[in-house]
């Protein structure tokens, strides 16, 4: 019987992980409370406005987990310059060719479920590094544009740093839809990482969903270096 | 015709207002443009000393509402004096003289006073077609403008037209419709949007400009902080509403009647700056929001293409006007969910041939 030798490989240090669960819980809560706040259910009560305060609450939500999403979000930069080799920021620039041959690689698996050759990559693969770029601009982005608006309710420092995207945008009108259709992209992409992270570990067998939790991937002996 | 500058108060008095009437008037300017009650002292100083400035008015691309607004000041002595008497060397609208009259009254006053006369600009400037779209005496708004703005001191931007295109720059904006402040370069510009703006701002921002010399503190767009540094919204009565989440469903419902918060109808209070909810219109009469309507935004730049005016999201570009961000991203989302579960399916295909050829082979290996 052929056996299989797997070598333990500690990937996901402690702030990754904790960085990883905190941004789940904010990016779904402000999910939640930012279509809340697109999309106000409609309460059919005959109570006067001094009862109440339901949507103000939503909103002093959104409004919070906003400041922990947005420190989280900094204390991950921060830890792309301090962190081990699979944290470092530049694994999410893909400037070399082996990475882009590794996307098509990816590719193949995900879409056209070719046979999975087990891929290089310990950390993230090179199509994974691309999509989180492009998430960490769309982190960016909501923090600009949702500080812009909030800027226009407080006086304190950090909103008004992003004051100046309002008139940039065109007015505040333009900042709240791009903002709005911003949610989707997390969204959508929400569902995508999801569903794909099952879908390796199915596949691949290398304990990348657990690997999130408890920091080890499991990869074959003659594939992993270092 | 020469003449001898008068003052603000020299002006009323000729007009038969009492030195209490002056004052009066004096105290409602300050508390306007927002001067503490010891510069109180200054307005009043400035008005009974300072000859009056001179004005140029012009119109261009624009439907008047903004001097209609401004005539209607709820103060008598905003359209007595400042624009009856003080004002004014130069209005299409208002002036006596026609034709080659006017033409040589504005020329004689922007010679005259160059440097020191104000230009105030209702309407946008047309800018395609080398700007044909409006011609005054013969000649181009575009070279108008530039022409006036040489030699003014500042230049005081009327409404929505002026200050950033309104409809005549709506999409496709056919005639390149173009505010003022993209047309002049080098000069002071304050822009005062809304369409129309209150009254009383715009007698605010002129007695500002005639008792301080200077214009007024201006914010990222170049409008006065005075009136334009809170939202709609944050001055609304019907704020309580919002924040306990009653809102009003459709114009006719229960909720319509009981004055719920206009948001889910549209309103654009929460991303519009303006003075409305605390000035109102009319004498203080009322606003939209009051009068059960929500507000559409008048005073913010594109605030025609941001629609349809009763929906809180705007129409998603390229996508029919009733579609919203959140009908294509259901729609995307549903299409993701569908792509996942195919993909699902055809995975545990494949991963059960897998399954089965690894189950074989331990079989065989285990009977040898
Ligand atoms: C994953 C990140 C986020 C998502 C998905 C999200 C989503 C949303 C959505 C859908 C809205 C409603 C827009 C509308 O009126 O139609 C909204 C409103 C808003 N968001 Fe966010 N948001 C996020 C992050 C942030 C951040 C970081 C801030 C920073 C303070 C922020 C501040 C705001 C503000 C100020 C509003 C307007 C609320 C109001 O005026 O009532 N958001 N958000
Ligand atoms: S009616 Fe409009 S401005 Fe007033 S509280 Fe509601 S959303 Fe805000």
């Amino acid at each position: 019987m052929e056996t299989v030798s797997i070598r333990r490989y500690y990937v996901w240090q402690l702030p990754v992980r904790v960085y990883h669960w905190v941004n789940a819980v904010c990016v779904t809560v402000l999910c939640v409370t930012g279509y809340l706040i697109g999309s106000p259910l409609a309460l059919q009560s005959s109570s006067e406005a001094s009862f109440g305060y339901w949507f103000g609450t939503v909103r002093f939500v959104h409004f919070v987990t906003a400041f922990v999403f947005f420190f989280n979000f900094v204390g991950r930069i921060y830890w792309g310059f301090a962190g081990n080799s699979y944290a470092r920021w530049n694994n999410f620039l893909v400037f070399r060719k082996s990475q882009w041959r590794e996307i098509i690689e990816v590719l193949k698996v995900d879409i056209l479920q070719a046979k999975a050759q087990p891929l290089e990559s310990i950390g993230h693969n090179a199509l994974a590094s691309l999509t989180y770029f492009l998430t960490f601009i769309a982190f960016l982005f909501q923090c600009m544009t949702g500080f812009g608006m909030y800027a226009a309710m407080s006086d304190s420092w950090l909103p008004q740093l992003f004051a100046w995207i309002v008139p940039v945008m065109g007015g505040d009108f333009a900042v709240r839809q791009w903002h709005h259709m911003a949610m989707w992209f997390f969204i959508i992409f929400s569902f995508i990482h999801v569903y794909l992270v099952f879908y390796h570990d199915y596949v691949e067998g290398r304990g990348v969903l657990s690997s999130m939790v408890g920091g080890w991937k499991f990869i074959e002996k003659e594939k992993g270096k270092n | 015709m020469e003449e001898k500058m008068l003052t603000v108060y020299e002006q009323m008095q000729s007009r038969g207002y009492s030195r209490r009437d002056f004052l009066r008037f004096c105290s409602w300017m300050g508390a306007l443009i927002g001067v503490e009650a010891t510069g109180l002292a200054r307005v009043v100083h400035a008005l009974e000393t300072k000859p009056r400035v001179p004005v140029v008015w012009f119109h261009f691309q624009e439907c008047t509402c903004c001097s209609e607004s401004f005539i209607r000041s709820s103060h008598p002595i905003v359209a007595d004096i400042l624009l009856d008497k003080i004002s004014l060397d130069y209005t299409e609208t208002l002036q006596a003289a026609a034709g080659k009259q006017a033409e040589e009254a504005l020329h004689a006053t922007m010679k005259k006073y160059k440097g020191e006369y104000l230009m105030l600009c209702e309407g946008s400037v047309p800018t395609e077609a080398d700007g044909v779209y409006c011609c005054i005496a013969g000649r181009t708004a575009l070279d108008i403008v530039k022409e006036a703005a040489e030699g003014a001191k500042a230049i005081v931007a009327w409404g929505s037209c002026a200050s950033n295109g309104c409809i005549q720059g709506a999409k496709p904006n056919p005639t390149g419709a173009t505010p003022i402040h993209k047309i002049v370069t080098g000069k002071p510009i304050i822009n005062v949007p809304g369409c129309p703006p209150i009254g009383e701002v715009m007698a605010g921002t002129i007695v500002h400009l005639l008792a301080f010399d200077r214009i007024p503190q201006l914010d990222g767009l170049g409008r006065p902080k005075a009136f334009y540094s809170r939202r709609v919204h944050d001055t609304c009565y019907r704020r309580p509403n919002y924040d306990a989440g009653l809102f009003v469903e459709s114009f006719d419902d229960e909720n319509a009647k009981r004055g719920y918060c206009l948001y889910k109808v549209g309103c654009r209070g929460p991303v519009t700056y303006n003075a409305c909810g605390v000035m109102r219109w009319n004498n203080g009469v009322s606003y939209p929001i009051q009068s059960g309507h929500g507000c559409i935004g008048c005073s913010e730049a594109n605030f025609w293409d941001n629609g349809p005016f009763y929906q809180h999201l705007a129409s998603f570009p390229g996508f029919g006007i009733e579609t919203t961000a959140d009908k294509i991203g259901v729609a995307v989302g549903a299409a993701t969910l569908a792509g996942m579960a195919a993909h699902a399916i055809s995975t545990n295909i494949r991963k059960r041939h897998e399954i089965k050829k690894d189950q074989n082979e331990q079989d065989k290996k285990g009977g040898a």
